[in-house]
């Protein structure tokens, strides 16, 4: 899944001015939540947010994966997938089990706690925006092109390129490109990603093949089961009679030899 | 003068009535004011006590297909008198979790959703699916006992053609979502703990409901000899806490060979709270219940299998806890404790379970004990005898 829009971060551009959070603040209509935009953390009413390690600074949002264990969870169907390859949310399915937050590897949905008909909110790339051809409000927003949005196939490729012709400026790794299946939102660092606060050790498989792994045999449990059963119940049922059968005939047959005795005693 | 003796106060009426209070008050707080102001839950620890006692309640009831199972498919005939018990147990658990479930929801008002909006790679949609299934059964085994309090033989006999069907398919969806549950953490490899986080885990929680099941059988036994004064039939039990045994046995046998698979028994020398929750959870739940269990006399003692099934059931408590609670709360970031409203729903439906269950036990013939088995050993004696003359 390499077509569709994606976002590119590049850490060693951000300066940490904090336009993208703004933006998006803008953009989305949500309320401020923190004076100091650098200490603020995602929540319903943030959606991605500018963290500061020493002199270095990272994006968090939804990383908008190739197979999103939130697509995969909700018994709803409440998330998919769009053409864009963005993750989006439809609150008029959603049953509130909040599985999606219990289940997402990067942990990102957020949860409208204080009202009593709450939204599960994060980012979903400016959707309503790419339908009418602009970028996302983080990328238009952000002076320094750390955020850059694009097709991406075309994202990988500077990505890969910035790392080839600067092996001394990066890390040689593209955090979210393999990460959990991969998605559409790619980090280049000058670090090793975990010390940005990204979620390390994801395995490169998306997360959805464990549940489908274990998924996969319950028509097979349900087969096996009905047969077993359905043949357990007549096995014993027949051992069952038989045993009976046989019991009654010993004791005729007992009857018949011991039957003065029995006369007797009646 | 008799029919007044439900309002004599006594202890335990007294706190049953103040734990309902409570419990109303703040199903009124979790309906008008959200999740945010009656729970402690948060973003990174969305779930809480309320999916644990869910586990607890559908664990606990596993008794419900065994047993069906056992007697009516294995035709182990030995077990009928607690086939009844033993599909109410299931019967008031599944509500009690389905109650909870819907406090739980964050849209409680479209429950009704999986119904229709279907999402197959779903684990929670399959539980659903089941749970609604397996609830409808467990209406279908349990009617009888209802119909036959009023007399009612014509529907009682259509139930019964279609009974071994309603049996089979119960087990099947049992086994299917007891399993399940287990599942919803398959997902979470970074989150839930390694000391339970395991490819098996569907399987760990299939195996550990059945002895956590049984053994809440014993529980009840004992706990309704005591309130009506009636015996207890002490092979019925023993044969359940030898089923028991070998039940926990398998657990063990399955969880080490897992750990020392996984290359996972490096956790268990690192000290941790999870570790050492870990040891009591095996302890409690399973090494000494097997250690008393397996000898023969013990087994055969009401104390002790008394004691073995509260440990078992403790056991069990525990390791569902620390699934969904303990096991993820270091991922989570934060410490979660669950709120005064969080424990006051619980215990109220837990006190209203038990009432349910004790007015349904009261009412309707659900222990046939001794009494009922008299009748048949005088009606086989009577047939014998007609036998007799036949044969003559």
């Amino acid at each position: 899944m390499l077509n569709g829009k994606g976002i590119l971060f590049d850490v060693t551009l951000c300066i940490g001015c904090g336009a993208c959070y703004q933006a998006c603040k803008e953009e989305n209509d949500l309320p401020n939540t923190n004076k100091e935009y650098l200490k603020d953390h995602l929540s319903e009413n943030t959606l991605t947010i500018v963290e500061q390690y020493g002199d270095k600074y990272a994006r968090k949002l939804c990383m908008h994966c190739n197979e999103p264990s939130c697509v995969s969870v909700c018994p709803v169907g409440s998330f998919k997938k769009n053409e864009f390859g963005a993750v989006i949310y439809d609150k008029n399915k959603c049953i509130g089990c909040r599985y999606c937050m219990q289940a997402c590897p990067h942990k990102v949905p957020r949860y409208e706690w204080g009202k009593t008909q709450p939204r599960v909110r994060k980012c979903n790339l400016c959707s309503k925006r790419l339908k009418e051809g602009k970028l996302t409000a983080c990328a238009e927003a952000c002076p320094t092109e750390a955020t850059l949005f694009g097709d991406m196939e075309k994202l990988i490729e500077v990505a890969n390129s910035r790392l080839k012709n600067n092996p001394t400026k990066y890390y040689q790794h593209i955090y979210g490109l393999e990460e959990a299946g991969g998605g559409h939102v790619l980090v280049i660092s000058p670090m090793p990603f975990e010390q940005l606060g990204y979620t390390a050790m994801l395995p490169d498989k998306p997360m959805p093949e464990l549940t489908m792994r274990a998924m996969e045999k319950i028509p097979s449990v349900v087969a096996a089961g009905g047969i077993f059963l359905t043949t357990m119940y007549w096995l014993t049922k027949r051992k069952n009679q038989i045993a009976r059968e046989e019991k009654k005939q010993l004791f005729k047959s007992e009857n018949r030899n011991n039957g003065n005795k029995y006369h007797e005693e009646l | 003068m008799k029919s007044y003796d439900f309002l004599k106060p006594s202890f335990w009426k007294i706190i049953s009535a103040i734990i309902i209070i409570g419990g109303l008050y703040s199903t009124y707080n979790r309906f008008a004011h959200g999740l945010g102001a009656s729970t402690n839950l948060y973003d990174t620890g969305p779930w809480g006590l309320w999916i644990g006692f869910d586990f607890l309640g559908v664990g606990l009831a596993a008794a419900g297909f065994t047993i069906a199972a056992t007697v009516h498919i294995f035709n182990i005939h030995k077990f009928e008198p607690i086939v009844r018990p033993a599909i109410l147990t299931a019967f008031i658990g599944y509500s009690l979790v389905v109650c909870l479930l819907i406090v739980d929801l964050g849209r409680p008002e479209n429950f009704w959703h999986p119904l229709i909006m279907w999402n197959v790679h779903s684990v929670m949609f399959e539980i659903t699916w089941c749970i609604i299934c397996y609830s409808t059964v467990l209406t279908l085994e349990f009617a009888p006992v209802v119909l036959e309090k009023y007399n009612l033989k014509k529907p009682i006999r259509i139930l019964k053609k279609f009974s071994i069907g309603v049996v089979i398919a119960g087990v099947i969806f049992s086994t299917l979502h007891q399993s399940s549950f287990g599942s919803l953490y398959l997902i979470v490899p970074g989150r839930l703990h390694p000391l339970w986080y395991s490819s098996l885990l569907p399987v760990h929680f299939f195996i550990s409901c059945i002895g956590a099941g049984l053994s809440m059988i014993i529980f009840e036994s004992f706990l309704n000899a005591r309130a009506f004064n009636t015996s207890i039939r002490m092979n019925i039990l023993s044969g359940l806490a030898f089923a028991i045994l070998i039940d926990l046995i398998l657990e063990f046998i399955l969880k080490l060979t897992e750990f020392i698979a996984a290359g996972k028994l490096i956790y268990l020398t690192i000290p941790s709270t999870e570790a050492y929750l870990f040891y009591l959870e095996v302890f409690i739940g399973t090494l000494l219940p097997v250690y008393i269990l397996s000898n023969k006399k013990l087994r055969e003692d009401r104390k002790w299998l008394f004691i073995s099934s509260v440990l078992v059931i403790s056991g069990f408590i525990l390791d569902r806890m620390n699934v969904s609670i303990t096991g993820v709360a270091a991922s989570s970031g934060k410490n979660y404790f669950p709120s005064f409203d969080e424990i006051s729903i619980t215990l109220m439906l837990v006190v209203l379970a038990i009432l349910a269950f004790r007015f349904v036990v009261k009412n309707f013939p659900v222990f046939t004990g001794e009494k009922s088995l008299q009748i048949i050993g005088r009606e086989r004696s009577a047939k014998n005898s007609k036998q007799l003359i036949v044969s003559e």
